[in-house]
């Protein structure tokens, strides 16, 4: 089986534009959640959200004309422009940008989303009820379709290896690296540009999150405490945005033009709840089996796994997923460090498996685990260190990445050091 | 009011396409010299009906390749 290696990063998150700016404020600690900006929510059950810092480009924030014209942006939804500044960071950061014919026709993109253009379907929507059709803009479809991060990407650099965009709710991250991965393994391309974009944060995404009861609505006062994964005061998610993106290369092609090596795609495993569109089982069944799967394909013993970056939403199925790790790992939990970055980034829904993937490789890279913030009073008694409110230095060699899907879908990734 | 015409619909061109208002003379062609693509041309068309309260049928709109073309059909069409 040919080997996948991670060569290039690219991120916009919560906590700032970019894998570096991102990281040191994950490490510190930080929130990136706050009252609601980009629209009046004051009438909603939910009013806080972990939105995109956008201005000049300075102290992290997130410039738009930075990545994309201005004449463009009117084309495109918000998850697009994320997941396009993502994609070329990544790109930048790998050096694969190939001129030749060759290069660019073993190259393929797989950037998913959960939703897509929600707000650009909802405005276009109102649009139509309001001044009939031929109000509705060419570009409505083409700014709204998942599959065009992926199509944007392929036309912004010429890549014409396989286009694709898997759409698997809050899994679509994971899976698209994972799928990619396969993608280079069974030699379809040498280099895949994977992963996931969101947008969310609109008045029909928290209200629809709202009515299926997902989002945490208690903390209107104090919105950086909201995300508190395993905490006994946790009340729901809180909704994050934006766009991680992965390099992934087939090992010999990488170290013949001498990339930097960042981590290797060992493993990937999925699976089925079958047992109900938005919860899952009691038993952690269908993450357990994604889990094992995972660690199956990556020829690992759970043992073997030092950091686990969790799925866990700050919703009641946090302990559900911490139960299935435990008596996956067994007496080898307490060894073991999990935390789930999302008490920081918020829930990035088909952008969350991505970024949390980034998180992973970047544990490996600098031996640390990112802390779970807001974890003041664990709902249970865990086993595994959950790197309660501070980040844990130590050996990372392995990292398992768990991220679990509406509609009860599950997909887990296994990322190894690479030694020099 | 002629020139009052040319000024909207330059500025409407120029945002839309962003494109440099110098290059948006008599004979420019959408397509061929400010850049615009099929989907942008109606885009385009959408943006003089807003801004002129007119209807612009498409085998009409078919017909509008320049400034030139726009600018005298909303003449025509006032």
């Amino acid at each position: 089986m040919r080997r996948v290696v991670v060569t290039g990063l690219g991120m916009v998150s919560p906590l700032a534009s970019g894998v570096e700016e991102t990281w040191t404020r994950l490490l510190a600690g930080e929130s990136g959640a706050g009252t609601i900006t980009r629209f009046d929510a004051d009438h909603l059950a939910t009013n806080y959200a972990c939105e995109i810092p956008r201005g000049d480009g300075t102290g992290g924030t997130f410039d738009p004309n930075a990545w994309m014209e201005p004449k463009e942006q009117r084309k495109v939804d918000d998850f697009i422009l994320y997941g396009v500044a993502a994609a070329e960071m990544a790109v930048r950061d790998s050096g694969w940008m190939p001129e030749d014919e060759e290069g660019q026709l073993r190259t393929g993109v797989m950037i998913g989303s959960g939703i897509g253009g929600l707000e650009t379907i909802a405005d276009t929507s109102i649009l139509l009820r309001d001044r009939g059709p031929r109000r509705v803009s060419p570009f409505f479809i083409p700014s709204a379709l998942i599959n065009l991060v992926s199509g944007q990407v392929s036309i912004r650099f010429g890549f014409k290896g396989p286009n694709h965009a898997p759409v698997t709710a809050c899994a679509t991250g994971s899976h698209a690296i994972g799928d990619a991965a396969r993608m280079i393994q069974c030699e379809d391309a040498d280099v895949m540009i994977a992963g996931g974009a969101e947008s969310s944060i609109c008045e029909i995404g928290i209200a629809g999150f709202n009515a299926c009861k997902a989002l945490s609505t208690k903390r209107r006062d104090d919105p950086q405490s909201a995300s508190r994964p395993y905490d006994s005061d946790r009340d729901g998610f809180v909704m994050g945005e934006g766009s991680g993106v992965v390099v992934l290369e087939e090992y010999e092609h990488a170290k013949a033009r001498g990339a930097k090596i960042y981590a290797e795609v060992v493993g990937y495993g999925m699976s089925g709840d079958a047992y109900h569109i938005t919860a899952p089982s009691e038993d952690g069944d269908g993450g357990y089996r994604a889990m094992q799967a995972a660690l199956k394909r990556a020829k690992l013993d759970p043992a073997s796994i030092d950091y686990i970056n969790a799925h866990g939403t700050s919703t009641m199925a946090d302990t559900v997923e911490l139960a299935a790790v435990e008596r996956l790992m067994g007496d080898a939990a307490s060894n073991a460090v999990m935390s789930s970055t999302k008490s920081s980034v918020g829930h990035l829904l088909g952008a969350a498996g991505a970024i949390e993937a980034i998180f992973c490789i970047l544990a490996i890279r600098d031996r640390v685990a990112p802390p779970t913030i807001n974890l003041d009073n664990p709902a249970v008694t865990p086993t595994l260190n959950l790197a309660a409110n501070a980040k844990v230095e130590r050996d990372i060699d392995i990292a398992l990445s768990n991220s679990f899907g509406f509609g009860g879908t599950n997909a887990s990734l296994v990322l190894s050091r690479v030694a020099d | 009011m002629a020139d009052d015409i040319e000024t909207r619909v330059r500025k409407i061109v120029v945002e839309h396409l962003g494109v440099e208002e110098e290059k948006v003379t008599e004979n420019a062609s959408f397509i061929d010299d400010l850049g615009a693509d099929s989907l942008d041309t109606v885009e385009l068309v959408m943006a003089f009906e807003e801004e002129f309260g007119i209807e612009i049928p498409d085998d009409a709109a078919e017909t509008i390749q320049t400034f030139g073309d726009a600018v005298k059909f909303i003449k025509d069409a006032q």
